[in-house]
């Protein structure tokens, strides 16, 4: 990501004319370290490093976030996490959110970007649109959702009426409630893959498919073996926010179903918060933030290190 | 679509793709439509007709809400908590990415590095830690209190867009201002944040939108109501008029409007600052 190279390359020639020249040095340099670089730093490192270091350490103690953590009970809220059914739950779900992403969003949006990414009248507008959902935020969009689902008042209920059914109330089931969440994580996020594929689209190099297309190859054949390659840094790109995106989930759930019902829809976030925060249970909080936090870290590096070497 | 159906009326590419198109739309537009629609009908006319227009519209619905201290106290306490995260976040990174972009120091790239390491875990991770550090600092329930933790975390990324922008401003003309017995602190204020207006409002754009729809941050970190920002009233909202659907529609409305219309107004900026990630820092 970084490129100490472009740095040490660009700096060079400054060491050479410094010295030579009047103007600021060292001093120079100097009062811009001092002065620029701790706001950032202090900020990042008091809410950002720090509190992950705590983490870790308030995860030893039994503690409820009052006075000193004096309860040491070494690795035990760890064992009490990994005994609890909704934190595997909560995993699974987690999972379940990876997998409609991979499985249906991520076709969904290249589908999409494939089509939109040609010009035509309401292209644009139908772009946009789609990439409407990803700015509203997560607590709107779930509470507009609860609504659609509702089981008196909602669209669903409605539909399910005019073919004089009796109405479910999906968030309330836990066969259902998983499912409910899923379909409006797909319908807030569809468009952010679609604007990133877009995107990708239209810095491709025209000549390619063109050169294809003079060589006789069919639109198919051109998508195929020529434009879907080139697409697929960015299709790995896409997966990454998808996984990341999943692993903190939580605004959309709390307005949806809270996690409930009996923790069916919970997801890490959510458990962490239902049982931790909302509780004050600093260590067995902690200790759940510590293995969202492994979690993140082994996946980014894993993935970095498998799927995105050359970016 | 018009014009591949006007040359060839049977062309069924087409029609599979504007067939596609229309039920996407559909699908995004349905529950948005219903949900403005919603906010003017009356709680039994919704029940029958959740879809269609209102029968007879309930301006009151409306009224009542943007005429309450409530709606415009909510959104008030949002503006100020955005408004200081982006603030606070466009001073520290872009001084942090000036620093890393020009000024050559033992370490820079560890301590770049360092900072990167934020983009690997999201807040929700040190979430507890952090409503203790914010407590001990006296800063619960202040706007500071949400505010801060909300730059360190968008720091990160802030810092490497910037950066990488910074980076192309020539070094020929730093070194000349250099010469010309220019600071490094009036070069940065008088060349390089001028030159940068366009990637300053990229990662404003990217802090404000999630600073304004944040809702972890506030809700363990506030808990006055009169300081809310609105994603936590209208969860109160909600809690209050529990099944009285067509306030809660109209007050959606009403909450999620401002955010529309700054997409309508800035869809450039936020469409860019928000796919940057994609192109990589």
């Amino acid at each position: 990501m970084s490129s100490p190279i472009g740095v040490a390359g660009e700096a060079a020639p400054q060491v050479g004319t410094r010295g030579a020249v009047r103007g600021p040095g060292w001093d120079g340099r100097f009062t811009v370290l001092i002065l620029f670089l701790p706001p950032a730093l202090l900020l990042f490192t008091l809410f950002v490093v720090l509190p992950i270091g705590e983490a870790a350490w308030y995860s030893g103690f039994n503690w409820n976030g009052f006075g000193r953590p004096t309860n040491w009970i070494g690795f035990d809220n760890y064992r009490f996490v990994l005994e609890t059914r909704a934190f595997w739950l909560a995993l699974r779900n987690n999972g379940l959110i990876i997998a409609v992403s991979l499985a249906i969003q991520l076709p969904l949006a290249l589908t999409l970007a494939l089509m939109l990414a040609e010009k035509f009248r309401g292209a644009v507008a139908l772009r946009m649109l789609f990439f409407m959902p990803y700015i509203l935020a997560e607590i709107a969009t779930g509470l507009i959702f609860s609504f659609v689902y509702d089981g008196d008042y909602g669209l669903v209920a409605s539909i399910w009426r005019t073919f004089g059914a009796e109405p479910p109330h999906l968030l309330a089931s836990t066969d259902t409630a998983m499912l409910a969440v899923l379909i409006v994580v797909v319908w807030k996020y569809f468009g952010f893959h679609m604007m990133l594929f877009i995107a990708a689209l239209q810095s491709l190099d025209k000549n390619l498919v063109e050169a294809a297309r003079i060589d006789g190859a069919t639109r198919t054949q051109t998508l195929r073996h020529v434009v879907i390659p080139l697409l697929y840094p960015t299709i790995r790109l896409s997966v990454f926010f998808a996984i990341i995106g999943s692993l903190q989930l939580f605004d959309l759930v709390m307005p949806l179903t809270r996690g409930g019902p009996a923790d069916s829809s919970n997801t890490l976030v959510s458990f962490l918060y239902n049982n931790g925060i909302s509780r004050m249970r600093v260590g067995y909080g902690s200790a759940i933030g510590v293995i969202l936090f492994a979690i993140c870290v082994t996946f980014a590096f894993t993935y970095k290190r498998w799927f995105m070497r050359d970016e | 679509m018009n014009s591949a159906g006007a040359r060839n009326a049977f062309d069924p590419a087409a029609l599979f793709k504007a067939l596609f198109l229309g039920l996407v739309a559909i699908f995004v537009l349905v529950p948005l439509l219903a949900t403005l629609l919603g906010g003017f009908k009356s709680l039994g006319e919704l029940r029958v007709n959740p879809f269609g227009l209102p029968a007879q519209w309930e301006w009151q619905n409306y009224a009542d809400i943007l005429f309450s201290a409530r709606y415009w106290q909510l959104l008030r306490n949002s503006l100020v908590i955005s408004t200081l995260a982006v603030a606070l976040t466009l001073i520290t990174a872009s001084m942090a990415a000036f620093t890393f972009a020009h000024v050559r120091f033992f370490g820079s790239s560890m301590l770049l590095s360092y900072l990167t390491l934020g983009l690997l875990f999201p807040a929700a991770t040190a979430v507890l830690p952090l409503f203790i550090k914010v407590r001990d600092l006296g800063l619960l329930d202040t706007y500071f209190g949400v505010a801060l933790p909300q730059v360190a975390f968008s720091l990160a990324m802030s810092v490497l867009l910037l950066r990488r922008f910074f980076k192309d401003i020539p070094y020929e003309l730093l070194e000349a201002a250099l010469v010309d017995g220019c600071s490094y602190i009036k070069f940065f204020r008088y060349v390089t944040l001028p030159l940068s207006r366009p990637i300053l409002a990229t990662v404003g754009t990217i802090t404000f939108v999630n600073s304004w729809n944040a809702y972890l941050l506030p809700l363990v970190m506030l808990n006055t109501d009169a300081l809310y920002p609105w994603p936590l009233g209208i969860m109160v909202y909600q809690g209050e008029y529990s099944s009285e659907w067509h306030l809660i529609l109209a007050f959606i409305t009403l909450t999620i409007l401002p955010t529309i219309i700054l997409f309508l107004l800035a869809q450039k900026h936020i469409v860019a600052g928000l796919t940057a990630g994609a192109v990589k820092g």
